[in-house]
């Protein structure tokens, strides 16, 4: 019993060790610190500069006030973001389901992936301001255009990588499913599916990104609509009303949301692979 | 090549092995690939019910392309793989690759699971057989640990379970230890063998190691290479159970040293017939 305790108690820790812990505990603290720093030192180099060289408030307005139009204009602002927000997520969500489709539907046929796969290429390749007037013709409801707009941008990732998740199945594996009689839905639901997970989730996080880009992007050439419309048209209307204190708090708000959809999708990822993908793995050994 | 049983001569204290119906025959099997690489030219060989017969050779002999025709992963180019008694099923075959090649994301007992799970056997159905099979590779306790906090002993041990569990009535190893140290390996020889003992399925094993297949095999098949052919086939006519005593006997350095003439033999063909060739 005394000997498993003595084991217990922390050994001695030469200085070379000392030295990596230390330099352990200040980079973690260090990732959250120092870009902080930098943001406020940034933060207030930009208000005294408006201070300092008098620059009206409808060039570059201060920070502070920035943050006061944040909370005057909350109710436009906010019901702006929920817009763009429905979109983002909206062809997320459809960017998922049409990019985990496509590559489950490729890896049944090398035939079908090899003639479908350009025209996804083509498809993303083609910058998307440059198809808007085209879905402008076809489609009416503004919703849809922008979904689709949306959609588009986003979707590739999801597909490409997924596709590539859903080959990079253990050839051994294959054999062992193939050798036990598994059909095609189970070799894919038991072992191509769970493998492409990784790759997935990878292209999930960029298709986050991209589908917050996609859907200011495709309202900003979609113009503004009134009611519904998203923080892309708050951003022209303040443009051109020179409001730009209200320009710079959406501009604020759709980094933050950029930012805090890829930070939820890091931690759903790291949830769903903590337990078994080595990227996950905290280095510790 | 086939010797008569009886030329046996039998160890008192132990069983000999005594070898059962054949069960498969190889009929001068020969893969070649588009490579235009021949695997194999002319195999024939008879596997009988209980026999654990090991494929000895050097690298590229064939050994994997035989385990993979027998296992019904690939067909031959020419010839028969011919298998006697009851048709086999899915559930005859077992094979244990030489990595472990478990699902990451699946727990031990799911990994184990997974043979009898794609021929829709239910969890609470197979409980008691994933159970027993990890008692048997000595695994109990560990259920629910995924296989990357396993050593890889360990592993290789979910593996050997995951190809039993089926109850094969032929188990395949592809030099299933081959990555292991060799004190590892040791203990999963020896745990493989207590459990062939006691089930006495057939077991085709392919290995480089002359030891390791004299210390388990009850008939060794000698290849040699370019192209892939049987060479010689030595009885092992040591009795079961086998245990460390075995190992440090003078008999088992005997049966070793003659092993590893036969593979120098064979390695020495592989030479020989490239310079005519
Ligand atoms: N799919 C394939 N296509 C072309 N050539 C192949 C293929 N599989 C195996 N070969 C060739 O066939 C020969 C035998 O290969 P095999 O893997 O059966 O050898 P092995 O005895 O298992 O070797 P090792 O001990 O290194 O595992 C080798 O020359 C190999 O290059
Ligand atoms: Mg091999």
């Amino acid at each position: 019993m005394s000997a498993v305790e003595s084991h217990e108690q922390p050994i001695a820790i030469d200085a070379e060790e000392a030295s990596r812990l230390r330099n352990e505990r200040l980079e973690r603290v260090g990732r959250w610190l120092f870009p902080l720093l930098i943001m406020a030192a940034a933060i207030l180099a930009w208000d005294r500069i408006c201070v300092w060289n008098e620059i009206p408030r409808y060039i570059l307005p201060r920070p502070g006030e920035v943050l006061a139009t944040l909370f005057q204009d909350a109710g436009i602002l906010f019901s702006a973001l929920a817009v763009t927000l429905r979109i983002t997520f909206l062809s997320l969500a459809l960017a998922v389901i049409g990019g985990v489709g496509l590559a489950i539907l490729f890896t049944q046929s090398k035939w079908v992936e090899m003639s479908f796969f350009p025209f996804a290429v083509i498809l993303q390749v083609t910058p998307i301001v440059a198809i808007f007037p085209l879905i402008n013709i076809y489609v009416d409801d503004q919703t849809t255009k922008l979904l689709l707009c949306a959609w588009i941008v986003a979707f590739f990732p999801i597909l490409s990588n997924t596709t590539l998740g859903l080959n990079s199945v253990d050839r051994n594996l294959l054999d062992l499913f193939k050798l036990n009689g598994a059909n095609r839905w189970q070799t894919l639901w038991h072992l191509r599916l769970p493998a492409s997970m990784p790759y997935f989730l990878g292209g999930l996080k960029i298709a986050g990104g991209l589908s917050l880009i996609g859907a200011v992007v495709a309202e900003f050439v979609a113009g503004a609509s009134g009611q519904n419309s998203g923080l892309a048209s708050r951003i022209i209307e303040a443009g051109y009303r020179l409001n730009a204190p209200r320009l710079f708090a959406a501009l604020i708000l759709i980094s933050f949301t950029g930012i805090v959809i890829f930070l939820v999708l890091s931690w759903i990822s790291h949830l769903i692979l903590r337990r078994w993908h080595e990227s996950a793995l905290r280095r510790d050994h | 090549m086939e010797l008569a049983v009886d030329a046996k001569v039998s160890n008192p204290g132990g069983t000999i092995m005594r070898p059962g119906q054949p069960q498969l025959y190889l009929r001068s099997v020969a893969k070649g690939f588009a490579n235009g690489t021949v695997a194999l030219e002319n195999v024939n060989l008879t596997v009988r019910q209980g026999d654990f017969l090991s494929l000895l050779g050097p690298s590229g002999c064939g050994k994997s392309t035989a385990l993979r025709l027998i296992a019904g992963l690939s067909t031959p180019t020419s010839g028969m793989i011919d298998w006697r008694g009851p048709a086999m099923g899915k559930n005859d075959i077992g094979f244990v690759f030489q990595e472990p090649t478990l699902m990451p994301w699946a727990t031990v007992f799911n990994n184990v699971w997974l043979p009898l799970r794609l021929q829709g056997v239910s969890r609470a159905k197979a409980e008691p057989k994933v159970a027993e099979m990890l008692e048997r590779v000595g695994l109990t306790g560990f259920e629910t640990a995924m296989p990357r906090e396993l050593s890889g002993g360990m592993k290789m041990r979910v593996s050997i379970a995951r190809g039993l569990v089926t109850r094969p009535r032929v188990l395949l190893m592809d030099e299933p230890f081959a990555a292991l140290d060799e004190i590892t390996r040791f203990q999963l020889n020896h745990d493989l063998l207590s459990v062939w003992e006691q089930e006495r399925f057939t077991v085709i094993f392919v290995t480089h190691s002359v030891f390791e297949s004299v210390f388990l095999s009850s008939r060794i098949v000698i290849m040699a290479a370019r192209p892939g052919r049987v060479f010689e086939e030595i009885d092992v006519n040591a009795p079961y159970p086998r245990d460390d005593s075995f190992r440090t006997s003078p008999e088992y350095g005997a049966l070793c040293r003659r092993t590893s003439d036969i593979l120098g033999q064979a390695m020495h063909a592989n030479v020989v017939s490239r310079e005519n060739a």
